[in-house]
């Protein structure tokens, strides 16, 4: 038996996005299969793993638990979508360099969570960030240098115009490995309007970084 | 050529593969879409034990979208890790083992549609008793669940004895006798097991898999199939984490490659969460027997254990597992003598095997705490005791293992400083304490799986005039950092950087044969076949030059991607210049590297198990507080210093360590892979007590406590620039170091894992009764050994061989045989009972 597919339209990484899928499947499936955006893993598919984790709206969701059909013009941020303007998230270079991606298959689910986080708590304490990613196992790491990967994403923040620190620089992170030469050139260019982003996010209105 | 700093080695660096993880683009094997991809799914068996009397696939062949249908009759052949069990079917032909055992294959246009034609198939079944028990395999030899092994249900029993260890007993100021149970755990890598096959243009066969041993999946492959492995390609694509789970080849990669060949387009098959708890082959419930002989000072005079392991249904590395339970209790310290027992038997369940630290976890268990105990007897400082007694280095133990560098003394004293042992061991408040224990690990079995001369690890080096470097090797990237050793080790002696270089790992075409990622053996092997292929290289390069610039080639030194004289740092070429010159001198250059783990000196049988070419050492102090009244255990903290050698990379060194640790204390506390019986009005089928992530408990991030690690660093000369392992040992004393920390916190002990809250109430309990405070099991069973084969250890004489061993006396060309495993033609109902582990 053949159903018809849903048509929606939506915004994925920033960019308005159509799809046209199996109405039965999951935001998991439809980016992975569909999108083809298969940063996204799954571990479980019964929402228990935490692995296929993206932000909805900035908010971190399990896209094995949400429908396809639920995303109607809304906003989806995966790994994909971390990096902007050639340039990795601050959080994607201090866990490539301090260890905290292992085998990399949780890595985009905590990328994502630990954003969120990030985008909410500019400055989470070690139990916050225990807190906010406790619902993504990783099997790997034993999460310690996750935890000082996410700690060292603050540290390179910079102070920007207002005052307001921006998470989204990477100047002076000191942790950088030699072979690393990409991603870490221009320091000042994100900041301030980053900032302001963030400013928007911290005082309750739900913008994230990647909004248009 | 002039000797200069590291560049590259010993550096905190980022991995050459970390950019591709952070930025979700490693491909994982389900992340390979292919056009005209269809999908697979596996019927399983719903009966624990029974013969399979008529399977009908019309209606599911029938249904819409159904491409093909598949059953035990499309794979005659069997299969198995080792030569010596080769007890597999890619689909049951007429007998399931466990519930999960795949007894039909649906492919269709997508995995739902093949999901649903699932239900199509009809399966008659003739239940036979189940075996849920070890105890029941041992009494009951009939019906037998396969028919090869020792014997009844018993699929493996040795009795190995170095020394007469009934007199170091004797002559003993004390002799200790614990028993302890060791439940099973399982991997739990995050990703699910994926593959995918297709037929490629030329019409052989191409399989992309989540597996840590392409070469032993393409042996597999190529026998199973009746395909010449020429024409076979196998493609480790990276794990999402391993772990050992991913060592055997698999029922559903056997099955999908046959279905691309049919079907000439690809298929791929990516397991559930469920499945993948079914598949397992993780850690073995072992229960266990220590009889230890001491003197008043601590001096072990014999040791004598004995082992129980419940395999499961399958041989899978079982043959191995079971020596590995008696391995390596010599490498840590000086044992005289020493006895060990152990019995391996076939239960209803899904089949067991090499979990991280492969069956040395379950014996370091019961040793490390029945040294506590003697500690405590004797009144001496557990750390003391274990200082007085650590093996020394370059030595032979009693079972002929060859010690190299040892650093366990310098971690002993380094965790009890960090954690300021002397003033909180037996100080600490009541409900709150610390307890130490020690491991070592093989850097790499010494032997192969099968048996050959041919080297373990092969590296081959292409040389490009942009001054790029490609760096082929068989390795397979579980996350553990293969590729990035493999880069780092060529970078050091190129004088180049990390990034300059491709790593091309884990593809049977492509790269040299490596054995895969399994026992601690990649650094240590690939990191030596790569220096190898690098100085060759840089050889080439450095006459090249040397002609050039007229100056002596062992002046040169390469470093910052150049080329140039010591004595002159001016005078010199870039790299890649150099590279111009080798080529123009020599043609297109290319170099290769070979590993060999030296001989063993163990020749007697059983032997192979063990020896490796250098083995690593941990000792981690674990602090505990363990509330009274619920029994709730908390890990606020673990040292752990660990014997690396060197570390090549720090990050990922510590990686390692700390990922150990919480693998240790997930074994420690909650994981187990258990069982249970469906209510007899049902079908009371043995089922998975709790196939999934939710209730399957292991550690999360509130979970993890905080590790402090300390890294030794006495570089080993048979390491590559003295490296050793760090992928398992560092697991092996958390478990027994927390039962440690709860007798030093609580007063009771623990003989068993996990060490969950509701076994603490009932040790306490006990002790609140007047009984031994103690929770753990009561016996071992009677098991009817076979005779010992007795080697005298080499301080009496003895040359590695049994003085009984009737086989000696007939040069045994069987052996050698193994290596032809792979010949198609193989009779499903011919094993092999001699193999190269049992040498």
């Amino acid at each position: 038996m053949r159903i018809p597919h849903a048509h929606i339209t939506l915004t994925v990484n920033g960019e308005p996005t159509e799809v046209a899928f199996a109405p039965y499947k999951t935001l998991l499936e439809v980016l992975r299969e569909d999108l083809n955006l298969c940063g996204t893993k799954h571990g479980c598919e019964l929402g228990e793993c935490g692995a296929c984790a993206v932000l909805l709206d900035g908010q971190p969701v399990l896209s094995c638990l949400v429908l396809g059909v639920e995303c109607e013009g809304r906003r989806v941020t995966t790994v994909e979508g971390l990096a902007s303007e050639g340039r990795l998230h601050p959080l994607q270079e201090t866990f490539a360099d301090l260890g905290a991606a292992q085998c990399g298959y949780c890595t985009p689910g905590i990328l994502v969570t630990a954003k969120a986080l990030l985008d909410e708590h500019p400055r989470p304490t070690r139990d916050q960030i225990r807190d906010a990613l406790s619902g993504n196992l990783c099997r790997c790491t034993g999460y310690q240098q996750i935890f000082e990967a996410v700690e060292a994403a603050i540290a390179v923040e910079v102070p920007v115009a207002d005052g307001r620190r921006s998470v989204l620089d990477t100047r002076e992170h000191s942790a950088r490995g030699p072979s690393e030469r990409e991603d870490a050139s221009e320091a000042s260019g994100g900041g301030a309007p980053r900032a302001l982003k963030n400013a928007a996010s911290a005082s309750g209105v739900g913008v994230g970084p990647h909004a248009k | 050529m002039a000797a200069t700093s590291f560049k590259t080695i010993g550096k905190p660096r980022r991995r050459v593969d970390g950019r591709a993880k952070v930025t979700g683009q490693t491909k994982f094997a389900d992340d390979l879409m292919l056009p005209r991809m269809v999908h697979c799914k596996l019927l399983r068996s719903t009966l624990p034990h029974a013969r399979v009397v008529r399977i009908d696939a019309s209606r599911a062949l029938a249904h819409p979208g159904v491409h093909l249908v598949m059953t035990g009759r499309d794979f005659p052949i069997p299969y198995g890790i080792l030569p010596v069990s080769q007890d597999e079917h890619a689909l049951a032909i007429d007998r399931v083992r466990f519930v999960g055992d795949p007894v039909a294959a649906v492919i269709a246009r997508d995995e739902l549609t093949a999901f649903d034609a699932l239900d199509l198939i009809d399966v008659e079944y003739e239940p036979l008793r189940t075996f849920a028990d070890p105890e029941e395999s041992l009494t009951h030899s009939t019906p037998r669940i396969h028919d090869y092994g020792d014997a009844g249900n018993i699929h493996k029993i040795v009795s190995l004895g170095f020394g007469d260890v009934e007199q170091a007993f004797a002559d003993a100021d004390h002799v200790f006798e614990d028993t302890f149970f060791y439940q099973g755990s399982t991997h739990l890598p995050i990703e699910q097991h994926a593959a995918v096959a297709a037929k490629d243009p030329d019409g052989k066969l191409v399989l992309w898999s989540s597996t840590q041993t392409p070469h032993y999946v393409h042996r597999a492959l190529a026998k199973a199939l009746a395909i010449p492995a020429a024409h076979v390609r196998v493609i480790a694509t990276p794990n999402g984490g391993g772990f050992g789970g991913k060592s055997d080849p698999f029922n559903h990669e056997v099955v999908i490659a046959k279905a691309a060949m049919l079907l000439d387009r690809p298929v791929k098959i990516c397991l559930t969460r469920e499945e993948v708890f079914y598949c397992h082959r993780g850690r073995h419930p072992v229960l266990m027997h220590f009889k230890t002989g001491v003197k008043r000072d601590g001096t072990i005079t014999g040791l004598h254990v004995k082992t129980l392991l419940d395999g499961g249904a399958y041989g899978s590395y079982g043959v191995a597992s079971t020596f590995y339970t008696g391995a390596l209790q010599t490498v840590t310290y000086h044992i005289p003598t020493y006895h060990f027992q152990g019995c391996r038997v076939f239960t209803n369940k899904p089949p067991c095997g090499p979990k991280r630290g492969h069956g040395t976890p379950q014996s370091r268990f019961g040793q490390e705490i029945q040294l506590d105990k003697i500690a405590e007897t004797l009144s001496l400082d557990p750390a003391e005791l274990r200082l007085r007694i650590v093996e020394r280095p370059d030595t032979l133990t009693a079972n002929y293992l060859r010690i190299g560098t040892i650093g366990l003394a310098e971690c002993i004293r380094r965790v009890t400083h960090a954690a300021d042992w002397s003033s909180t061991y037996r100080k600490l408040p009541p409900g709150h304490g610390v307890g130490i224990a020690c491991s070592s690990y093989l850097s790499g079995a010494g032997l192969p799986i099968y048996w050959n001369d041919m080297p373990h690890s092969g590296v081959q080096l292409k040389l490009d005039r942009s001054g790029g470097v490609t760096a082929f090797c068989g390795a397979t990237e579980i996350g553990q950092g293969s590729d990035d050793v493999l880069v780092a080790c060529v970078a050091e002696i190129l004088g180049i950087d990390p990034i300059d270089i491709r790593a091309v790992t884990g593809d049977t075409d492509l790269t040299p044969v490596d054995l895969g990622s399994y026992s601690s053996r990649v650094t240590l092997m690939m990191g030596n076949a790569a220096i190898q292929a690098a100085e060759r290289a840089r050889d080439l390069l450095a006459e090249a030059v040397a002609s050039k610039i007229n100056v002596p080639k062992d002046r040169l030194v390469f470093a910052e991607r150049r080329v140039f004289d010591a004595e002159n740092p001016a005078t010199g070429v870039a790299f890649s210049d150099a590279v111009c010159l080798a080529e123009t001198m020599f043609g297109t250059i290319g170099t290769t590297g070979s590993y060999t783990p030296p001989r063993s000196a163990a020749k007697f049988k059983g032997g192979g198990v063990g020896p490796s070419p250098t083995y690593s050492y941990s000792a981690a102090i674990v602090e505990v507080t363990v509330e009274p009244s619920t029994g709730w255990i908390d890990v606020p903290r673990v040292w752990i210093a660990h014997d690396i050698g060197r570390a090549l990379n720090p990050t990922l060194v510590r990686g390692q360590v700390e990922g150990s640790v919480y693998m240790a204390l997930g074994e420690a506390l909650m994981e187990e892979q258990t069982f249970r019986r469906l209510p007899p009005r049902l079908s009371h089928a043995l089922v998975h007590k709790f196939p999934s992530m939710l209730e399957y408990k292991s550690p999360t991030t509130m979970d993890m406590p905080d590790v402090i690690t300390e890294l030794v660093e006495a570089p080993d000369p048979r390491g590559p620039f003295g490296a050793k392992e760090v992928g398992q040992g560092p697991l092996l004393p958390v478990m027994p170091a927390v039962a440690n920390a709860v007798y030093d916190a609580i007063g009771v002990r623990i003989d068993e894992v996990p060490i969950t809250p509701e076994k603490i109430l009932k040790a306490l309990d006990a002790k609140a009764a007047g009984k031994t405070p103690r929770y753990g099991p009561s016996r071992f069973p009677d098991i009817a050994w076979p005779e010992t084969l007795q080697v005298p250890p080499p301080w009496e004489g003895g040359d590695g061989t049994a003085v009984n061993d009737q086989r000696r006396s007939v040069p045994d060309t069987r052996e050698r045989h193994g290596a032809s495993a792979s010949a198609p033609g193989v009779g499903p109902r011919r094993y092999e009972k001699v193999g190269p582990r049992e040498r």
